[in-house]
């Protein structure tokens, strides 16, 4: 019993940290509780469905998927091309991810491909590969928009009339999906329809684990000799996973843009992946195990983080930059201590699962003493 | 059912396999028995129509299957044909339920509107049905195994059940290959599986029975074949056949020409110079359980087994190349494991099986593999600068060491300098010796040193450890599957089965001794000078 709770602690380390740490924050913070409330409602439906996007590539075996900066990418430019075409509102939101998609599911099958011969190396080969394609992005958006992409609209252009501007206003489908349908309790308002989207969201992925495609994900993440051994197409079903995050990252892209209303157009993407990862990593996942409560765990106690720690720092310390300093060092360190437990756990899984045969003056037999690492 | 007709194969222009033929018929259990490299992978491997095989230029002979020939490009053809396999490895997914093992890949599944849009993968697992079938399966073998418990939370014999009725179900499954199936299991697990298999029989399903627990082998077979040295030297009925017959065909061969072992008489013997006592090693593939021997100064003890069985171990737990525990102790004091450099520092020195990985600097020339581990324990070939706070090496030094060792040991090369990796491999395995040598160790470990070398290699190799022991009065502990080669230089020689001791034996013990020993049972009690063998119950 004692050693079940233990097991639990362990297990929950990384969210119980932060949820002292906040604990300790708030107060100090002296932020008042609803403003706080109304700040996390707000964020949560901002970014959820971005951390969700993480979840099938870490089913299928992949890790974190460092390579949705390609999906959010992609929903840049379909956010860039409708504010050109003038599209407003919802529809524009619509034709936005309209758009977008065959660029998402191009670019994440290019991801998976690349991701394929690099085995076992696919979290930096990812984090790298986003770089590289930010380069083509890049190219893509600083010279082939005004040139070769036609765009109409001069306030979106820089001032040399080819290339797009650092900000563009997305003053059309500004929170055109939040404010699609807000109810208010008790002062809050909630943006209902996004989450209604995220809802549909994890329904899909309860859904989609208990199909065969999923089950297949499960078996290859899990060990992929054995599943292509049972004949599992291993290299496609790791292609479809990467692929289908790549898509999910791009709409949660566009629901966070449409969220915030301005598109940074050089920058926004790529804190994409970092913050998304530290807030699945923050709601107590692992490189190899992440659940729908992880994301919303995480979305929240990142966030909290988020608002409250530069505010905290400020009181405590009288400087506002020591604040933001912690949260850089907490977003990244948590990144890299992950990874090192990740690496750290597996070391004893195999030793744990090879314990039956270590110091064994019985033979082989029964249940394993210790099944569990 | 099944019928291989003049079955060969040959690897590189090595012969591994040649002119085999059995038969099997339904409901029957074959008993494949065989050595180490007697060619019983191969005849898997060909039955299953593994890539390999194909790549390697095909085989001799035909596989029929009900009197047609059969000729499979891939094991998935072989398992359409209805011919399974459990391999001795497990493939089962951890996380998974014994039902989501047995059903992997072959799930039932429920169609649904997404199937139209973007194919069978979207429809979703119909997991009652999945249990029904799960169940069938593991009802027809007849073994008690929650089909809802993770194989990760599993008893290695249930994860053995999970694989088996993976295979049966598959309706049309009509033969099953067993690779060493119970090599993991317990006394009680293994006869269970026994019963399974009877049950199976007479299910009317034919098993090809590949074990070296000749045992077992006795009480389940129906017919019995053996194979040595790609040869199939005797196909029986069970009836007709002893245990002892049995352990005799399969290590074969008689003792040619004379042992160059030391007369009885003149064999070291007294106090413990080694003394290994509950040692277990984690070497994946050679996992040694529970080992305690002794070894007197200035003998060369020898160490045997199957493959697997977890010879090599010995040697490699010993030096602290694999996580390892029990206690060694060398002259009276002990040795601490998993620290190699304290094992080498003992006067200890090990000669690898994995010449190329471990024991070779591949890209450096001899000179370089002589001296290299030598400079690091014994300042060889080192000279000391400022009193000794820095240590400069001596390229003069360590190649007037390395040439009097290739002078010594014979090795043939253009010079010193010359590339390792560049050389054969009886040449290598001289520089392997020479880099040991170079450590003057007290005792040396030496495994599988005729590995991969041709005969007159071999010869030399062998002449060279015998040598050592003789003019230095090197302690030598020498592993090796060949049992020829031990019994020709070794004075007692330890057969290891299943990660334990099954005996010592004397070189002069009929072969049948050391067969028996080998099959996990037999004579434990002619067992000469050996301490009461710790083997199983």
């Amino acid at each position: 019993m004692k050693s079940k709770l233990r097991l639990l602690l362990i297990d929950n380390a990384v969210v119980l940290l932060f949820v002292a740490i906040i604990a300790v924050a708030i107060p100090i913070s002296a932020m008042p509780l609803k403003y706080l409330a109304q700040e996390i409602l707000t964020r949560l439906g901002r970014n959820a469905f971005l951390v969700l996007a993480l979840l099938l590539p870490v089913m299928a075996g992949m890790g974190l998927n460092f390579g949705m900066v390609l999906g959010a990418m992609a929903g840049q430019i379909g956010l860039i091309l409708v504010t050109d075409w003038n599209v407003v509102g919802i529809s524009g939101v619509m034709l936005a991810a309209i758009i977008s998609t065959p660029v998402a599911l191009g670019l994440g099958w290019v991801c998976g491909q690349v991701l394929n011969r690099a085995k076992g190396r696919e979290m930096v080969t990812g984090y790298i590969l986003g770089f590289f394609m930010n380069g083509i992005y890049q190219l893509l958006v600083l010279y082939a928009m005004g040139m070769l992409i036609p765009i109409a609209t001069p306030g979106i252009l820089l001032s040399r009339g080819y290339g797009i501007r650092n900000m563009v206003d997305l003053i059309g489908v500004r929170q055109s999906l939040d404010k699609l349908l807000v109810v208010t309790v008790a002062g809050l308002k909630l943006p209902v329809a996004t989450y209604l989207v995220i809802a549909a969201m994890c329904a899909f992925i309860v859904w989609f684990r208990g199909t065969k495609l999923g089950q297949d994900m499960r078996a290859v993440g899990q060990d992929r000799a054995v599943a292509t051994a049972s004949g599992i197409p291993v290299e496609r079903t790791r292609i479809m996973a990467i692929m289908i995050s790549t898509l999910l990252a791009c709409y949660g892209q566009i629901i966070f843009l449409q969220n915030l209303g301005t598109l940074n157009t050089y920058n926004s993407h790529e804190q994409t992946g970092m913050f998304s990862i530290a807030a699945l990593l923050i709601g107590g996942a692992s490189v190899s195990r992440a659940s729908i409560p992880n994301v919303i765990a995480g979305v929240v106690l990142f966030h909290l983080m988020f608002v409250v720690s530069p505010i905290a720092g400020k009181n405590l310390i009288g400087s506002a930059q020591l604040g933001e300093f912690f949260r850089q060092f907490i977003s990244y360190g948590i990144i890299a201590v992950s990874l090192v437990l990740f690496s750290w756990k597996r070391k004893a899984d195999v030793a744990a699962s090879r314990e039956a045969l270590r110091g064994g003056s019985a033979p082989a037999s029964g249940p394993s003493k210790g099944g569990r690492a | 059912m099944l019928s291989l007709r003049g079955v060969g194969k040959q690897y590189n222009g090595t012969r591994v396999l040649e002119g085999v033929s059995f038969d099997v018929m339904p409901g029957q259990i074959v008993g494949l028995v065989g050595e180490n490299g007697a060619g019983k992978t191969t005849l898997m491997r060909i039955l299953f129509g593994m890539g390999v095989i194909a790549e390697t230029g095909g085989y001799e002979g035909s596989v029929l299957l009900d009197g047609r020939e059969v000729r499979f490009k891939s094991p998935f053809d072989a398992l359409a044909a209805g011919i399974g396999m459990v391999h001795q490895e497990f493939s089962l997914i951890p996380g998974f339920t014994a039902t989501e093992n047995i059903l992997l890949n072959r799930e039932s599944t429920r169609p649904n509107i997404l199937v139209d849009l973007f194919g069978d993968r979207m429809s979703v697992l119909d997991r009652a049905t999945m249990g029904l079938r799960s169940r069938k399966a593991i009802e027809r073998l007849g073994v008690p195994l929650d089909p809802d418990t993770q194989v990760r939370e599993m008893p290695v014999g249930h994860k053995q059940f999970t694989e088996i009725a993976r295979e049966l179900d598959r309706e049309q499954v009509r033969l099953l290959v067993l690779d060493e199936p119970s090599a993991v299991l317990a006394e009680s697990e293994a006869e269970t599986l026994l019963a399974a298999m009877r049950k199976l029989a007479e299910q009317g399903i034919a098993i090809v029975f590949i074990s070296h627990r000749l045992r077992e082998v006795l009480e389940v077979a129906d017919k019995v074949v053996v194979l040595r040295d790609g040869r199939l030297v005797k196909e029986a009925e069970n009836e007709s056949l002893s245990l002892r017959d049995l352990a005799s065909l399969m290590v074969g061969r008689s003792f040619e020409g004379s042992s160059e072992a030391r007369r009885p008489a003149e064999r070291p013997s007294g106090a413990g110079f080694l003394e290994v006592e509950g040692l277990w090693v984690d070497m994946p593939g050679e996992t040694v359980r529970d080992l305690s021997f002794s070894v007197a100064e200035g003998e060369i003890f020898g160490i045997g087994g199957l493959a697997g069985q977890g010879k090599l171990g010995v040697p490699n737990g010993v030096m602290g190349l694999f996580a390892a525990g029990g206690s060694v102790r060398l002259g009276g004091e002990a040795v601490p494991l998993n620290a190699p450099r304290r094992a080498l520092e003992a006067g200890m020195a090990f000669v690898s099986e994995d010449r190329r990985g471990v024991g070779l600097l591949l890209d450096e020339g001899i000179d370089w593999n002589v001296c290299f581990s030598a400079m690091q324990l014994r300042d060889l070939a080192v000279r000391p600068l400022l009193g000794g706070l820095f240590k400069w090496r001596s390229d003069s030094a360590m190649r007037a060491v390395a040439e009097e060792y290739v002078r010594a040991l014979d090795i043939k090369c253009t010079s010193v300098r010359q590339r390792a990796g560049n050389l054969s491999g009886g040449n290598q395995q001289k520089v392997c010796l020479a880099k040991a040598f170079a450590l003057e160790p007290r005792l040396l470990f030496v495994s599988e040193p005729t590995r991969g070398i041709d005969v007159g290699a071999k010869r030399l190799v062998l002449d060279e450890i015998r040598r050592v022991n003789r003019e230095r009065g090197t302690t030598i502990v020498m592993v090796s599957s060949e049992l020829e080669e031990l019994r020709l230089i070794c004075d007692r020689i330890a057969i290891v089965d299943e990660g334990r001791l099954a005996g010592i034996l004397a070189p002069e013990a009929p072969v049948e001794e050391f067969g028996l020993l080998m099959s996990g049972l037999g004579g434990r009690a002619a067992a000469p000078g050996a301490p009461a063998a710790p083997g199983r119950p």
